[in-house]
């Protein structure tokens, strides 16, 4: 796939995710299409697997349940499927409720994590199954599957049975069966975990470009953060039963709201302090080993409450030249320098945190930091997020 | 660049030679190594289970018997026309002659007659009592010549008239302790002279020496050797230059013989037995003279050999053919209902939660550890009139007291209790099959917009054919070669062709014809194989995941 076809659904996405802007922003809006209200699910009476999962979902979207394994997603997923229901709450498609509707009338199309293609059917019988049991005619039928596969690009391979295709062939097909029936929502369930590096890059965006074209509605889960930041509008990080935070790739990156998501995306250093006070947008936080810092409050409240201070590695400045005259410097020990080619990634001890990692721009003036070397470091305050500890 | 020589001569090995040989040889090592691996498991494999197939295809169309114990009558018999009214010639009679007297002696007449009996009822006695009397017919000549010397009577006399001096010399005094005894040795002389002499006391000395190991020397000849000698002096034996032991006599005895009395064997047979005057026993005879028959198997589709070839049986003597198909009838039932049966109870266990799929799993087994006997034994309590079945029926009143239902003793019987004993061997190949498909077959079946039916019909039942096909074929074969539990539940309309096998094999001791019938099973099995592989595909038969 060339470069000028995957940028152009890219733009349309984020154009889209613009207009929406105010839908997305309250997610409880009046057209939502898919919505989950205080909805909880316990497999054996004992433990809930879902805890209080509240969301809402404008036609369109491309959304991504992102979280470790065992965090609920797929629960979530097969309860919008009908596949199990709901212990509590209301899960409502197009403004109705659809607690008591069987999977088969739902209308939605689903892309199973082993694909789940029928073996004994040919990949032309597998796309023509759903407009079968819809009971439409032949020759339209034809029509269909052939526009379906030609989509997936796959036009040459109807008469085959899956056992005959790669992976990436049978991930092709699988959603081309999803959308064949013309669903309006389609879910997928970690469609690539089974499938190398460089084939899972080009189907993702594959899917994103053809979710685009059609302007259909996507839940897609995946435990993989750079699959989630790159193909989504919204991503819900999940964890314990429930969403962490649901927002824009961006927003997820740069302002995560508690520590468990900025943990979880991204790479990401950690410091453990306690307020010492807070003005406007900015707090001091004491660390552990009684230094200073600069850091912007994001879910602490008053001094003297501990704190979990979370930056990006690429955030890290040690030229003082480029930093303000009164911010807070840390005193650091460079302790290993790694060449990764684009960039440099330093790690080092500050604070008692011998993890502290540094990247740098591998650019013809920046300096290579020799291992034992002293230095100092610092941020600028927005940079730094004084979070939950 | 590398020279020529690597581009033109063979590419060569390390050790020089060329590498397609060194190839060829390691490889053949290999070959060697797993084939001596296994062979054990092969030999194994070959005598238990190809042996004994091998020996019942041969057994249906074997038929030595005949032709080995009556050889020159059955050469003799081929000039006679068995469509015409005469008798054979006399000629026949004194091959049969000679043959009974080998065969009295080595005690296969009985064994002949049993043979012969299947084919023609009544042979058996014929050929019994004709055994006991052969020795009559010799004995019209023996008696003559033993009146007129009494030298005749000894064998010891014989010995020294038609043996070499050095043979008499160490056969004299052989016992059995001395281990091999010396063979029999013609003199030369007296084997010109009386050539029909010498070779049916050979054939006496043969079996004397060889099979019944007795010691020939002090043996009294048959009657047949004093026939030939009577033969050879009649014929004008020149016995005028012969020397030696016994000379004396037999020069008298020459001079006597013309006038000696003579019988017909014809007649003489047909004294002993009637049965040699019946032109359907001789007629069995030459039909079965072959050494190879397709007897047997006509026998087993109920044809016989007549006059003008194969021909169908009397219409009362028909019963194979009506088994056959009765049996693969009931086999049929028997393999539908437990498909029928057996479909859901693997459906359970294959997606019951583990600990009720155990337990089910156990209750599946369960036959698997009780007595076929005493499973089959248990139907035939719980299905008879006043058994626990009909009991229950009448207390539900759905069934009148003198109405009681007849569910044993019948094909009724036979199909419930073979249904529950086959049962398992459907279940288990489908269970293993259902077993390796995925729940989320059904669920992208349902969320494509498929009800629960067109889920299951369209995409989980296509999945488990291989499983009902392995269970099918492994309970029809089993059903249709069963025997103890027809035979016990089965009464006489609920029998299947094993019945008949049995029977012959224990029973009647015909034990070509039973073969002939195991054969038509096997290939009947063979053929229901062959048309599953062309329709369903061999391929889609899974014992396992
Ligand atoms: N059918 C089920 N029965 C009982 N527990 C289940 C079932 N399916 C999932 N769970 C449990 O629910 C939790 C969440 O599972 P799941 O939704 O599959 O997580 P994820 O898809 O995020 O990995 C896990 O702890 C799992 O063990
Ligand atoms: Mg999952």
């Amino acid at each position: 796939m060339n470069i000028s076809s995957t940028l152009g659904p890219k733009l349309s996405a984020q154009a889209t995710r613009q207009k929406r802007g105010a839908i997305l922003a309250d997610g409880s809006s009046q057209d939502a299409f898919v919505e989950f209200e205080r909805v909880q699910k316990s497999y054996d009476g004992e433990n809930l697997v879902v805890k209080d999962l509240n969301l809402a979902m404008p036609r369109g979207e491309f959304l991504t349940m992102l979280g470790p394994s065992g965090s609920g997603k797929t629960t979530c997923l097969m309860m919008l499927a009908g596949f199990e229901t709901a212990t509590h709450g209301d899960i409502r498609l197009g403004g109705e409720s659809i607690n008591n509707i069987p999977p088969h009338k739902r209308g939605i199309g689903m892309v199973f994590q082993n694909y789940a293609l029928f073996p004994h059917m040919t990949v032309a019988e597998n796309l023509s199954f759903p407009l079968e049991v819809r009971k439409m005619a032949k020759s339209e039928r034809e029509k269909k599957v052939k526009r379906a596969l030609d989509m997936v690009q796959m036009g040459a391979f109807g008469g085959r049975r899956p056992a005959q295709l790669s992976g990436g062939q049978q991930q092709r097909i699988a959603l081309a069966r999803a959308l064949v029936f013309e669903a309006e929502l389609v879910l997928i369930d970690e469609p690539l975990g089974a499938l190398d590096k460089q084939l899972r890059e080009h189907m993702q965006f594959e899917i994103k470009r053809i979710a685009d074209n059609l302007g259909i509605t996507v839940v897609y889960v995946t435990h993989d953060q750079t699959e989630a930041l790159t193909m989504s509008d919204r991503v819900a990080v999940f964890d314990d039963g429930r969403i962490q935070q649901l927002a824009p790739p961006d927003l997820l990156y740069e302002a995560p709201e508690n520590s468990f998501v900025a943990q979880f995306i991204g790479e990401n250093n950690t410091l453990e302090g306690v307020i010492e006070q807070i003005k406007g947008d900015t707090c001091l936080v004491k660390l552990d080993n009684g230094d200073l810092i600069d850091a912007k409050p994001v879910n602490v409240t008053k001094a003297g409450e501990r704190t979990r201070v979370s930056i990006r590695p690429e955030r890290v400045e040690f030229n003082k030249d480029r930093l303000s005259p009164d911010a807070h410097l840390l005193k650091a020990t460079v302790k290993e320098f790694i060449y990764m080619g684009d960039i440099f990634r330093t790690r080092i001890s500050v604070a008692g945190n011998d993890d502290f990692i540094i990247k740098t721009r591998n650019a013809p003036d920046q300096v290579r930091l020799e291992p034992g070397a002293e230095i100092e470091i610092g941020w600028l305050a927005q940079d730094c997020r004084a979070l939950d500890a | 660049m590398s020279d020529a020589s690597t581009s033109n001569g063979p590419v060569l090995a390390a050790d020089g030679t060329p590498l397609k040989r060194s190839l060829a040889r390691s490889l053949r090592m290999q070959k060697t190594r797993a084939l001596l691996l296994i062979a054990p498991l092969l030999v194994f494999v070959l005598i238990t289970f190809i042996a004994p197939i091998a020996d019942m295809l041969f057994r249906s169309v074997e038929n030595q018997i005949v032709s080995d114990t009556l050889p020159e009558t059955t050469i003799a018999l081929r000039g006679w026309d068995p469509k015409g009214e005469d008798l054979p010639d006399e000629a026949v009679f004194e091959a049969l002659f000679n043959d009974m007297q080998l065969a009295t002696e080595r005690k296969r007449h009985t064994s002949l007659g049993t043979r012969l009996n299947y084919e023609q009822v009544g042979i058996s006695s014929l050929f019994r009592q004709s055994g006991r009397k052969i020795k009559d017919i010799g004995e019209v000549w023996q008696d003559q010549f033993e009146d007129l010397d009494a030298f005749w009577k000894k064998g010891e006399n014989w010995a020294e008239l038609l043996g070499t001096e050095s043979w008499v010399a160490s056969a004299k005094d052989w016992k059995k302790a001395d281990g091999a005894q010396p063979r029999f040795q013609a003199r030369a002389d007296v084997a010109a002279a009386l050539p029909q002499t010498l070779a049916a006391y050979q054939d006496f000395a043969d079996f004397t020496q060889l099979e019944d190991n007795k010691a020939l020397y002090k043996e009294d000849p048959w009657g047949k050797v004093y026939v030939a000698l009577h033969a050879d002096l009649n014929a004008s034996a020149d016995v005028s230059a012969l020397t030696g032991p016994g000379a004396d006599v037999l020069k008298a005895a020459a001079i006597a013989a013309p006038g000696f009395e003579t019988v017909s064997y014809r007649d003489a047979f047909i004294d002993i037995h009637d049965g040699w005057a019946k032109l359907d026993n001789w007629r069995a005879i030459q039909t079965y003279a072959a050494s190879y028959t397709p007897g047997y198997f006509l026998n087993a589709v109920d044809m016989q050999i007549g006059p003008d070839g194969a021909e169908a049986r009397p219409e009362n003597q028909q019963i194979y053919i009506r088994l056959f198909g009765r049996t693969l009838y009931m086999s049929l039932v028997i393999t539908f209902a437990c498909i029928a049966l057996g479909y859901p109870v693997a459906w359970l266990l294959a997606n019951l939660p583990m600990r009720t799929a155990n337990l089910l799993m156990i209750l599946v087994l369960l036959p698997f550890w009780t007595s076929l006997l005493v499973r089959t034994s248990a139907w035939k309590v719980m299905l008879q009139q006043q058994g626990v079945i009909n009991d229950v029926l009448v207390w539900l009143g759905m069934v009148a007291e003198d109405g009681r239902l007849v569910m044993i003793n019948n094909q009724t019987g036979t199909i419930i209790a073979m249904t529950h004993i086959l049962l398992p061997f459907m279940i288990l190949p489908m269970y293993s099959v259902m077993q390796t498909i995925p729940p989320t077959y059904l669920r992208a079946a349902k969320s494509l917009g498929a009800t629960n039916w067109t889920a299951f019909w369209r995409v989980y039942f296509p999945q488990t054919i291989p499983g009902i096909g392995a269970g099918s074929i492994l309970v029809f074969i089993l059903a249709i070669g069963y025997y103890i539990t027809p035979a016990i539940v089965g009464g006489t309309t609920g029998v299947f062709i094993s019945d008949r096998i049995a029977y012959h094999i224990s029973s009647s001791l015909n034990w070509g014809l039973g073969a002939a019938l195991g054969a038509i099973l096997l290939v009947v099995v063979l053929i229901l194989y062959w048309a599953y592989d062309r329709i369903v595909g061999i391929d889609n038969v899974k014992l396992g995941g």
